[in-house]
């Protein structure tokens, strides 16, 4: 008998369109991606800027796009199989000859896809309502940036998944993060106000690389394509150790046959 | 009597029987932890910026922590409701219905001062605001005003949810809107003029002002201007809370759409 080998690419394409277009749809997962920007580039303008424009504002616009992303991979990447539980299929996704990361890598992955909503939102909300003038220094490390930025933050929201799989409220756990990662990872504030030892922790986070990269292609300073470099790091190991999550929680679940239960 | 054990034990059984955070590891994480460093996130904000004190953020977003629990504690009041299928039950039974709404208030408030309280208390001893003892007092009041003032703009939030079933997403537009336009996070002197007019109308904009000066060391006698605008407010917001809930109520009995808005 000859088994089937599943198509991973094909499946991973589908499961990103596919997840993309639903997310693309719900109004609360819109309203986050889509907020995060407005709220915290007026924030961004009427507290750093005292109501003028300026290049700050730009990259306070490109980080409140970066800030919708991870609040979008908060809100939902943590509870992503929890939605899965929800509507009855979590098991057949399992049991499926499919790799079970295959399934939901393109889900957190989509997740924090849309975000990119958030940064187009950001920058056309501050160039609309403040004037300021969209000037990107460097675009082919930016628009390399932005694939590597969602790509890493949904690696992250991956991780996420696969560690909180076993709890019914992941989403809620997952929401504890948002606001010490909007924090500590040198979006709208510098992190060198921040105490010395929380730098180190912002390393682990792929929304610093991301940010910083994006910000070195804004403003032409920094190495952008060092940070790019990071954020594929960190996705490998964030991948790495979803992976090993889930097969350590997956085997759990089927021993105790409790997958749906827990 | 009847309306009293409406109003009291009703609501108390409501709000168990739909508080998602019973355990108290929920609680911690979701309530809790959140409206620290919510707050921690404002504080280095406000240093970046070079934007007044510590004590400003403090004071101002720890009545929003208040914000939280009332926002969406009272949403799910009747989102709650209609998951479990008992909205119609609750609105074809005979119960006073502003007896019956306040009653699911209480408790809204009650954890509303709480968090308030908490975030208040850890992030003065982080940051090293110093709360005079003589405002101790004061300050309860404010973040009970405060709490009372969050739980009616809930209350009108609910009410939208007999309408609209993304009370979640109104909740967190309302809790943008205070973080943005009540004087909380952004000086209000630094907001155009039409925005700082509006912002005499939102929850939090004077009690905020009042926590503000009495931890700077005012009396109760120079913020009693303030709290009594905050009572304005929150009645208001009460008021049109419960006379939105009537007319959704009576538009969605008209068209059969209590379970499917």
């Amino acid at each position: 008998m000859t088994t089937l080998k599943p198509p991973i690419a094909r499946v991973m394409r589908a499961g990103f369109v596919l997840h993309f277009k639903m997310l693309s749809r719900s109004p609360f997962d819109l309203y986050v991606v889509l907020a995060s920007p407005i709220i915290f580039a007026t924030l961004a303008y009427f507290l750093f800027t005292a109501g003028k424009g300026g290049a700050n504002l730009v990259v306070a616009a490109v980080a409140s796009g970066v800030m919708g992303i991870w609040s979008s991979t908060t809100a939902q990447g943590a509870g992503a199989l929890q939605s899965q539980r929800r509507l009855g299929i979590l098991e057949i996704l399992v049991a499926s000859p499919t790799p079970f990361w295959a399934v939901v890598l393109p889900i957190t992955v989509a997740i924090a896809g849309i975000g990119v909503y958030s940064l187009v939102t950001g920058l056309v909300y501050v160039r609309l309502l403040f004037g300021v003038h969209i000037a990107i220094h460097d675009w082919l490390p930016f628009l390399a940036a932005v694939p590597a930025t969602i790509g890493s933050i949904g690696a992250l929201g991956f991780l996420f998944t696969s560690a909180l799989v076993r709890f019914r409220t992941a989403f809620m756990i997952g929401n504890v993060f948002e606001w010490p990662v909007w924090m500590i990872c040198g979006l709208l504030i510098p992190v060198t106000v921040l105490p010395a030892w929380l730098q180190p922790v912002s390393w682990l986070f792929a929304p610093t690389w991301g940010m910083r990269a994006l910000r070195a292609a804004t403003l032409g300073a920094g190495s952008p394509w060092v940070d790019i470099a990071m954020c594929g790091v960190l996705s490998i190991g964030y991948l790495i150790a979803g992976a090993v999550f889930l097969r350590l929680f997956l085997r759990s679940a089927r021993a105790s046959a409790t997958l749906s239960l827990s | 009597m009847r309306n009293l054990r409406v109003l009291t034990i009703g609501g108390y059984i409501s709000y168990r029987a739909l508080f998602g955070w019973l355990r108290p590891t929920m609680y911690v994480l979701t309530l809790l932890i959140p409206s620290l460093t919510q707050l921690c996130f404002f504080v280095y904000l406000g240093r970046a910026a070079h934007v007044e004190n510590d004590a400003f953020f403090v004071a101002g977003n720890a009545l929003v922590a208040a914000a939280t629990p009332s926002l969406f504690g009272m949403s799910h009041a009747i989102a709650g409701e209609r998951y479990t299928q008992t909205l119609s039950l609750l609105i074809v039974s005979p119960a006073n219905r502003v007896v019956l709404f306040l009653g699911r208030s209480l408790p809204a408030i009650v954890n509303g001062i709480v968090v308030s309280v908490w975030t208040l208390g850890i992030a003065a001893a982080i940051f090293g605001v110093h709360i005079p003892l003589g405002a101790l007092a004061p300050l309860a009041l404010t973040i009970g005003l405060s709490a009372f003032s969050c739980v009616g703009l809930g209350l009108f939030n609910a009410s939208l949810g007999l309408r609209w079933r993304e009370t979640a997403v109104l909740g967190n537009v309302f809790l943008y809107l205070l973080l943005l336009f009540a004087g909380i996070n952004i000086p209000l002197d630094r907001l155009p003029g039409w925005m700082a007019t509006l912002a005499q109308g939102l929850p939090l904009t004077h009690g905020a002002r009042a926590c503000r000066a009495l931890v700077g060391g005012a009396s109760f006698g120079q913020v009693g201007g303030l709290l009594a605008a905050e009572a304005v407010v929150a009645v208001t917001y009460t008021v049109l809370g419960l006379a939105t809930l009537r007319y959704f109520e009576v538009e969605a009995r008209r068209g059969a759409a209590l379970e499917v808005a």
